[in-house]
């Protein structure tokens, strides 16, 4: 675990009284919309989906929020310093196309059939186990990252402000567990629309002075080019015709890795991400919500990757592979040099904010998932609501006593980014081919969906068990858990394709309003055209903008 | 969709307060704490932020944000749903 943060006093930051008032204030705006949220809980419904009543650009700025996490932040500052600007195809290609497909293509099809969770609507394109299935690796992996996030927030706050890490642990689970299980999604989503702007608050001071310091975006890309980085890292594709670039990846391995499975994977199959679009108010706002979050991440580069590199050429030494120096620390590091107290403390509140919604995100899926597929539909079938809403408070305390104990198994890792980037590799490139063949060829049986989910999983669960135990070597973690994802794509769309030919097709009446081509009322259309009344809210005109907006963008850094 | 689930919904879209007047009230607070630091910051403070006077303009941009949020909510106040909106947003309730 050394790899995010390193002992010792060297990232100490000299926090005043009003650095400390900032953040209290934001610990208890925090739960005070976990109170007021509380008054509009009349069903479960409203405790897991909002009731379906959130506008629009409420739920796209959660759907981005709920991605930006603090290890998300942190690491991608690390690869800017890293890598250079190769790092902005985290946001362009391996994000945006993503988002916008996920709103113009999949959204009618989630939300037009009513399901309440992403393995729900398994359970309606193909059958029970797959559902079982899904719902099981989705519970346990959130319950992991979520622990991932407090180990993390936990460690921040030690190097930088000298807490104890028991503390941390303790205060962040008890102010998440207070907000989510009093005021369920509408508190996780409030919140995470705050944060947005909380981070960004702390994270533009960092960026400004950052840039003044070495002379403007002119002066850095000059004194980047002066770097033992070079002028490779000013560079997005040149160089990408071969391997010989500082991010080690072929075009091809950018665009169909990064971005198609491993991106599509995360944004369109990832709950946790999902269900802030369920929670929108009407089809049309559903479908806007990623597209709404797809502006946004766009820009989110200036402020994480522009760090990056400023603080490859401001601190001397960074790069180490321990100690305080490692590019991990590289937002600590300027945080410690750049910003006086005042910002300074709006810009700690920003990461513990977001440490906390990345984990509240984690939780707020996970009793969703635990309540609604693993206890309604397997355990005590046809209780009452308020019997589910109770067993939904109590998933969210189960939850994050869970997450506590799996915090202690992440301090085992020594590099968590990689730990989750294996995680999503795991569990979300399977699930992608298994939804994507099931959702646009409409023969695909139910058995054939549970054996390609099962078969995909276990293929890079393999792939991953021969890294670890040197079988199998790749060049970096992240070329494993590249072909990781590959492997678990191709085996489980083979896998799709051969028990297709020998099993029997769902009848078509069963599918309808689930798979492309055979619409049911909400997903013919008409009926999804006819939702975009006003042209700016048309969501295949703003997710072509998206789009044309990260090509353009690309341009004067190619 | 049954009656008594579009009143639930209406019920808890109406309840739900406003997020606008948060994140309107908060930033306004931030701007005022980061402003008044930023007029009396010493030079050293500056001077670490390489010259820039990053609290007073943070603090500024913070007030304006915040001030944009409560007058957007004051402009467009929340509205409960009408019996129009929910039932152009629910035109097809398929299998409930």
């Amino acid at each position: 675990m050394g790899g995010l943060v390193a002992e010792g006093p060297g990232l100490r930051l000299d926090l005043d009284v009003f650095d400390y008032l900032i953040l209290a204030i934001y610990f208890a705006t925090v739960l005070g919309i976990g109170f007021a949220a509380r008054r509009a809980i009349t069903s479960s419904s409203d405790f897991f989906l909002s009731g379906r009543s959130m506008p629009a650009w409420v739920t796209g700025i959660a759907f981005v929020s709920a991605n930006l996490g603090a290890l998300e932040i942190i690491g991608m500052a690390a690869n800017g310093a890293q890598y250079g600007l190769m790092t902005l195809h985290y946001y362009w290609i391996g994000a945006v196309p993503a988002m916008v497909f996920l709103g113009i293509v999949m959204m009618p099809f989630y939300y037009g059939s009513k399901v309440r969770s992403v393995p729900e609507f398994l359970r309606r394109r193909f059958n029970t186990p797959t559902h079982l299935l899904n719902a099981i690796i989705f519970a346990i992996a959130q319950v992991l990252i979520a622990g991932v996030n407090l180990y993390a927030l936990a460690l921040i706050l030690d190097a930088l402000l000298n807490w104890p890490l028991w503390l941390s642990i303790v205060i962040g689970a008890a102010i998440v567990l207070t907000y989510i299980s009093i005021g369920g999604l509408s508190s996780a989503i409030y919140n995470e629309v705050l944060q947005f702007f909380v981070i960004l608050a702390g994270l533009l001071p960092l960026t400004i002075v950052g840039l003044v310091k070495v002379g403007g975006i002119d002066g850095l890309f000059d004194k980047v080019r002066n770097s033992d980085l070079g002028d490779a890292a000013l560079h997005t594709w040149q160089g990408t015709a071969n391997s010989g670039n500082p991010l080690g990846a072929n075009w091809i391995g950018i665009v169909f890795g990064l971005g198609f499975v491993l991106s599509f994977g995360y944004w369109t199959t990832n709950f946790a991400e999902v269900q802030r679009a369920l929670s929108a108010k009407d089809m049309s706002a559903a479908r806007r919500t990623p597209i709404i979050g797809a502006f946004p991440k766009l820009l989110i580069p200036a402020v994480t990757v522009i760090p990056g590199l400023v603080a490859v050429v401001t601190v001397k030494g960074l790069g180490a592979s321990s100690g305080d120096l490692t590019y991990n620390n590289s937002i600590p590091l300027l945080m410690r040099d750049l910003l006086p107290n005042g910002v300074l403390g709006v810009a700690v509140t920003g990461l513990v904010a977001s440490f906390m919604a990345g984990m509240a995100a984690n939780v707020s899926g996970f009793n969703t998932v635990f309540t609604y597929d693993l206890w309604q539909t397997y355990v005590r079938k046809g209780r009452s609501d308020e019997y589910y809403l109770r067993v939904g408070r109590w998933a969210t305390v189960g939850g994050i006593i869970i997450s506590i104990g799996t915090a202690f198994i992440a301090s085992g890792y020594d590099n968590i980014m990689n730990y989750i980037q294996a995680l999503f590799s795991l569990i979300n490139a399977p699930l992608f081919a298994t939804f994507i063949v099931g959702m646009f060829w409409k023969r695909m049986s139910a058995p054939a969906g549970f054996w390609s989910l099962l078969l995909g999983t276990l293929s890079s669960l393999t792939l991953y068990l021969l890294y670890l135990g040197d079988v199998v070597k790749f060049n970096s973690d992240l070329s494993e858990s590249f072909w990781g994802a590959g492997l678990a794509f191709t085996t489980a769309v083979v896998v799709a394709v051969l028990v297709t030919l020998v099993t029997k097709p769902k009848p078509e009446n069963d599918l309808r309003g689930l798979v492309y081509g055979l619409a049911g009322t909400s997903t013919s259309g008409d009926a999804v055209l006819a939702a975009d009344k006003v042209w700016w809210r048309n969501p295949a005109l703003l997710g072509g903008i998206a789009v044309v907006l990260a090509l353009l963008l690309y341009i004067p850094v190619w | 969709m049954t009656d008594d689930e579009e009143l639930k919904k209406r019920s808890a879209a109406a309840k739900l307060f406003d997020i606008r007047r948060v994140i309107g009230a908060l930033f306004v607070v931030y701007g005022v704490i980061v402003t008044l630091l930023g007029i009396f910051d010493n030079q050293s403070e500056i001077d670490k932020a390489s010259g820039v006077r990053i609290n007073l303009w943070m603090g500024l941009a913070m007030l304006a944000l915040g001030g944009v949020f409560l007058a957007w909510q004051w402009w467009r106040p929340p509205v409960a749903p009408t019996d129009e909106d929910l039932q152009t947003s629910d035109e097809t309730p398929s299998g409930t």
